[in-house]
């Protein structure tokens, strides 16, 4: 147990890939992550359509059901919306909003979280109580809410979904990163830096970051899959990302209307497609849970 | 000659403090106090320059909470520690690090003290890079210099602290210490992890780094064979005080107070006539509430009715020998 909790580099660094893969299904989700990411990268060249390129939409091609041939002469292999939008390109383009935001604001949160955690832990007392209250209160809201409001305030747009996902999530960080923090700061290498007078900075950044990063790695992986959840929920609700850039969560919201029509494809797809996203996600962080987190059990 | 080191009745309580509400319960009566460890009681002290003293005493009698004060690790909650004849307190910042960085402490486990995510290079060459005593040019031969004398192989600079054995991991933690290059070294239970062999070699290094770089040693430990190998001077604790003090020798052929002289009786001897233990009767106070009088007077086989109400000061028995005991009037 020991032996994987505090070294690192290269040769345990084997080991925990090793480790990491004894697992089946987790490898499986780490195969499917790194598939997802690379089809929103490579979205433009293997994309039979660019979905936000007016000039090539064809509204007589609207709500196609899959298979039909376009008139551009590609095939609608999962159909097309009712804009004539091909809904396989425009899920590979949804991905790559949809894991902008994710991998953005859960990395924003991540570090404002724990610079924050951090400093409240070492610098104790009554700084300490306060810091720490405002993360209990921003705790204390419910998510959704909070988002809401504060996208309502700010209009439509990618970074805005960003800024109010980090808004609603960098208290958790925080939280775990004090937790980890207080630990750490018991041990007597720390009381070795402060005996030696290093100063504050490195203490804070290259004795106890680096010791306390384990349970924040494995909550960052969690919190990218709540933050694309997130993202979705607020798209559907129509506060989110504009409608000249849809994410998957806008996808299934224009395709909700359709739903008892018949014409299911235009939300069943995007909505697939989120679903093994945050599925592979989570797998992933599971295992890592397993592997980095002191208080799961080892077997 | 000023001494390199003195402690002037200091005294270190510890205590949670209650907030507002807790504050409004006791002032009500709803609830008790919050309880106070007082972890030093009115402890004097001297070190000269280049002198090895030891500290002795059970767990928990506040050898650890001296040592830290004396490293500044904590803020004793009255009296005064000088170095060098001066008051830290009334000493600029600046001058306070200064004198604050020439006395290093030694720490226990070596497997904590050293951070497991950091290189030996990082962890023996960040201090003295950040306080001018090397250039980031120089620093390998720094680092280098510092691991050799400490007997480590300068090869092994880029390894991680687990990749070693506790006694190198420990010869780590010296040499980080004295990478700052101070005077004083604090060793708080330095040896106790460790291996029989591995703690002689270690002691070995102790006295030889004494001798190249004339060191000045506070020793803290249970173990008085230890103790008895590598200190010039000792000093007994029990539940924060101290209840005597005399040189090695002397201690350890005359001990004067009752508590030493159990404790010495309490030690393995290899002389097959004294191979009985007698255990000291009990088991030590709480701190939260220390008898009343002389602590040790609830165990003291020669207690008297005054010991339980009269604290003993500490009194010369004999050259360079004091001891708190009723016994001696």
């Amino acid at each position: 147990m020991q032996a994987i909790l505090s070294p690192t580099k290269f040769r345990s660094g084997m080991r925990f890939i090793r480790q990491f893969a004894q697992s089946p299904i987790a490898l499986a989700g780490l195969v499917l992550i790194i598939l997802i990411v690379l089809l929103a990268i490579f979205a433009p060249f293997i994309s039979p359509q660019n979905p936000y390129d007016l000039m090539q939409l064809d509204i007589m091609d609207g709500r196609m059901a899959p298979g039909t041939q376009s008139s551009a002469g590609f095939t609608f292999i999962i159909g097309s919306d009712d804009q004539g939008r091909d809904m396989l390109s425009a899920i590979f383009y949804g991905l790559r909003i949809s894991l902008i935001v994710g991998l953005g604001s859960a990395a924003l949160a991540f570090i404002i979280g724990t610079a924050f955690g951090l400093t409240a832990a070492y610098v104790g007392g009554k700084i300490e109580t306060t810091m720490m209250r405002i993360v209990d209160l921003q705790l204390s809201f419910p998510t959704i809410l909070s988002a809401l409001l504060i996208l309502a305030l700010l209009g439509k747009s990618v970074g805005n979904v960003v800024f109010a996902i980090v808004l609603v999530e960098w208290a958790t960080y925080a939280r775990t990163a004090r937790g980890a923090a207080l630990t750490e700061l018991r041990r007597e290498y720390v009381e070795a830096a402060r005996s030696l007078r290093l100063p504050h900075r490195n203490i804070l950044f290259r004795q106890l970051l680096p010791n306390c990063l384990s349970p924040l790695v494995v909550l960052l992986t969690m919190q990218v899959a709540r933050a694309i959840t997130l993202e979705a929920t607020l798209s559907f609700l129509g506060l989110g990302v504009p409608v000249t850039e849809p994410s998957l969560g806008l996808l299934i919201s224009s395709g909700y209307e359709f739903m008892l029509s018949g014409t299911y494809w235009i939300a069943l797809f995007p909505g697939i497609a989120l679903l093994v996203t945050i599925f592979a996600i989570n797998l992933v962080g599971d295992r890592l849970r397993q592997l980095l987190d002191p208080k799961a059990a080892q077997k | 000659m000023t001494n390199r080191l003195e402690i002037r009745n200091v005294s270190k309580r510890f205590s949670r403090k209650s907030g507002v509400v807790e504050r409004g319960a006791e002032y009500i009566g709803l609830k008790a106090k919050n309880p106070v460890v007082r972890a030093l009681d009115d402890v004097s002290l001297s070190v000269s320059q280049g002198e090895v003293v030891g500290i002795v005493g059970e767990s928990g009698c506040g050898k650890s909470t001296l040592g830290r004060v004396v490293a500044g690790l904590l803020q004793a909650s009255e009296g005064s520690v000088l170095f060098r004849g001066k008051r830290l307190d009334e000493m600029t910042d600046k001058d306070a690090e200064d004198a604050r960085l020439q006395v290093q402490m030694i720490f226990q486990d070596p497997s904590s003290s050293l951070n497991p995510r950091q290189r030996v290079r990082e962890i023996i060459g960040a201090a003295p890079l950040h306080h001018g005593l090397t250039t980031a040019w120089e620093l390998d031969g720094y680092v280098s210099q510092q691991m050799e004398r400490c007997g480590l192989d300068p090869s092994t600079s880029t390894r991680f602290p687990h990749q070693f054995s506790g006694g190198q991991r420990q010869r780590i933690g010296i040499a980080r210490a004295l990478a700052v290059q101070p005077d004083m070294l604090i060793c708080d239970e330095s040896v106790a992890a460790l291996d029989v062999s591995i703690q002689a070699q270690i002691l070995n290094l102790f006295l030889d780094l004494r001798e190249h770089l004339d060191l000045t040693y506070m020793f803290i430990s249970h173990d008085l064979s230890v103790v008895e190998h590598i200190s010039d001077r000792v000093v007994v604790m029990y539940l924060g005080r101290v209840v005597e003090e005399a040189p090695v020798g002397e201690l350890f052929s005359h001990p004067n107070h009752p508590y030493t002289r159990a404790l010495l009786q309490g030690r393995p001897s290899l002389d097959p006539v004294q191979r009985l233990f007698s255990a000291i009767e009990g088991e030590i106070p709480s701190p939260l509430s220390p008898p009343t009088g002389c602590h040790f007077h609830p165990r003291c086989p020669f207690a008297m009715e005054r010991c339980r109400t009269e604290r003993p000061e500490l009194r010369s028995v004999g050259a360079h020998h004091t001891s708190a005991c009723h016994l001696n009037d």
